[in-house]
């Protein structure tokens, strides 16, 4: 047994300490946003933020987690009451299949609770990791700068975004 | 009677010391029209300046081409390369062909000032006259870019450039170059270029404590940029044996299949000899070949037994009774067992130099930052994991990685290498490749 806390949550995990996390968060967990794509790290669709940092969590062992905080997208926000980065990308419609934006958010997610106003470059540079083979890219760009306004607002500071 | 004698020793020695230090300037010139150079010069230059990776420390990461500015540290402190651009204020458009040649044969630029041996001339003392042509024609032929370097930041006394004079003396031998006749001419041109240009040892030859290469171990092995230059001799620890065929496809292309990827400092090196024609990489191959030499049978017994065994290799079953296997086996294996090929399939870790190293420098750099792919290349991938391994479980899975892979004793210090890793980490998921804009830990690049 091993004790991984996502979301917030304590959840007691019957799994092989070399079982991915991503394995864990949709078979075990039922959370569904991160995707499974390559498998290998190198698409970006199963990112999730471990203490702050966007990982991948396809090549992320379990027995890693042990003390650390995971968020997913459920743990961003919800349809009635989605967080920033899920209405600005809802906002720019910036997704058309949408495989890859769960990963985008987290890591713009990590971004912005990093640095509140990226430059172009900065997110540019940061989202090089994922892949979005549908060209939604200038879209998501867009929505990552709106974001960056909504969480700057004073009552939508970053941290209402992170974990709930 | 003494004091006069004294007198004129001390006079003496000034004399030959500011003989020895002083260097005229050589009359400045108007920049030369760029149709003045012929165009199979400059394309000759082309090469040559590709040889010599002469963008690696003159042009910054997406900045212009050989504007210079790029900080490098060293244990005396930090140098700025200088802009070799045709610029007639900040570049070296003023130069004529005599004062270029001067700067590679002797590290004295126009006005007479003794360069910094951080510019390879130890090495470009070697390079001939007909090279120096070309490659004069070739910058002369860039864009200008007015940009002058930053101030070094050097501690005292190491600002005092007529100390370099005493450096050279102690340490510069000019032409070291001879050809041998004994070999072929494709060995020797390799010697010429490796000895030359191509200043292989000023990353892989150790240095002494002035910053000088020790003469006595060529190619054994030295620090760059916070990353290890392994040896390339008879004492390289790479498992499998290096061979001029293997060699010339790692430089030209960037990956062997029984080596790895060439990766932090030596990823610019691959990737302009991709850029040059196949005879001087084979040269340079083919000499290599030599230094590496023949190796005592036992090593070429264990290194054909690694071969053997990686060859066929079938999944196998994971351990999971460590942290290090486990996290090998969720984080590593899918790639590196997968029987894919280079350059997007992971090594077989048996086969690789970074595991089989005297130390895990290169090996916690690479699982810390990953490899970014690059752009117009055919490069190899692999995720970071800084944010998702901490230090223990870092050090944790490179002691399993060499226990398990290697053949070689297992490491000591692990612990303190790998926070080092860590503090002087590279951007996530960018590799050293291009030159960075800010300095690294001023620590390792063993040169004044």
């Amino acid at each position: 047994m091993i004790t991984v806390k996502v979301n917030g949550r304590d959840h007691q995990i019957d799994a092989e300490p070399d079982t991915p996390l991503l394995y864990v968060l949709r078979d075990d967990l039922a959370l569904n946003a991160a995707k499974f794509g390559c498998g290998l790290g190198q698409c970006g669709a199963c990112t999730v933020i471990v203490d702050g940092k966007a990982v991948f969590s396809c090549v992320t062992p379990l027995l890693l987690l042990e003390g650390k905080q995971v968020t997913t997208l459920e743990g961003l926000g919800t349809i009635a009451d989605p967080a920033p980065i899920q209405r600005a990308f809802m906002d720019e419609q910036a997704a058309q299949c949408g495989y890859c934006v769960a990963g985008m958010m987290m890591r713009a997610q990590a971004l912005l609770m990093r640095n509140a106003s990226p430059s172009d470059e900065e997110i540019r540079n940061e989202l090089e990791p994922h892949l979005c083979r549908c060209g939604t890219h200038m879209r998501i760009l867009r929505a990552i700068r709106r974001a960056a306004g909504l969480m700057n607002r004073a009552d939508l500071s970053p941290e209402s975004g992170a974990v709930r | 009677m003494i004091g006069s004698v004294l007198a004129a020793l001390a006079v003496g020695g000034t004399v030959i010391a500011f003989a020895v230090a002083w260097w005229p300037a050589i009359a400045a010139i108007d920049p030369a029209a760029q149709s003045s150079f012929e165009a199979d010069q400059v394309k000759r230059g082309r090469a040559l300046a590709a040889i010599g990776n002469c963008s690696n420390c003159h042009t910054m990461r997406e900045g212009k081409d050989f504007a210079g500015g790029v900080p490098v540290p060293t244990p005396f402190g930090t140098v700025f390369s200088s802009n070799i651009t045709p610029d007639a204020e900040t570049g070296i458009g003023r130069w004529s062909e005599a004062a270029f040649r001067r700067a590679m044969h002797d590290g004295v630029d126009r006005e007479g000032r003794h360069l910094y041996p951080t510019f390879p001339y130890d090495h470009f003392t070697n390079v001939s006259d007909e090279d120096d042509r070309a490659l004069y024609a070739y910058l002369m032929t860039r864009e200008p870019v007015h940009a002058a370097a930053p101030a070094n930041r050097l501690s005292f006394p190491f600002d005092q450039r007529p100390l370099i004079a005493g450096w050279k003396l102690l340490f510069l031998r000019r032409e070291t170059f001879h050809p041998d006749q004994s070999k072929s001419a494709e060995w020797n041109r390799g010697a010429y270029l490796v000895e030359g240009l191509a200043h292989c040892g000023a990353c892989h030859t150790p240095r002494n404590a002035l910053g000088a290469e020790r003469a006595s171990a060529p190619f054994a092995g030295g620090d760059v940029e916070n990353w290890r230059a392994y040896a390339i001799n008879a004492r390289s620890p790479s498992p499998v044996l290096w061979d001029a065929d293997a060699l010339f496809s790692y430089l030209r292309d960037g990956w062997h299949p029984d080596h790895g990827t060439a990766r932090g400092p030596m990823a610019q090196v691959v990737a302009n000899l991709s850029s040059v024609g196949p005879g001087d990489v084979h040269a340079i191959a083919t000499y290599m070949a030599s230094v590496f030499g023949s190796p005592a049978s036992d090593r070429r017994r264990d290194a054909e037994a690694v071969l053997a065994e990686v060859k066929p290799m079938a999944n196998r079953a994971s351990e999971t009774d460590t942290a290090g296997a486990s996290i090998y086996a969720a984080a590593c294996a899918n790639c590196h067992e997968s029987g894919r090929a280079l350059p997007y399939g992971g090594i077989n870790l048996a086969l690789s130099t970074a595991i089989s190293s005297p130390d895990p420098r290169n090996l916690a750099n690479i699982v810390l930052s990953g490899v970014a792919p690059r752009e117009g290349e055919r490069s190899p991938i692999m995720p970071g994991f800084a944010g998702s391994m901490n230090d223990d479980q870092l050090a944790a899975l490179l002691n399993y990685l060499r226990a398990r892979f290697s053949t070689q004793p297992a490491w000591t210090g692990v612990d303190l290498v790998v926070a080092d890793a860590r503090r002087t980490q590279l951007a996530p998921l960018q590799t050293a490749a291009a030159p960075r804009q800010s300095p690294a830990e001023p620590a390792q690049r063993d040169k004044p």
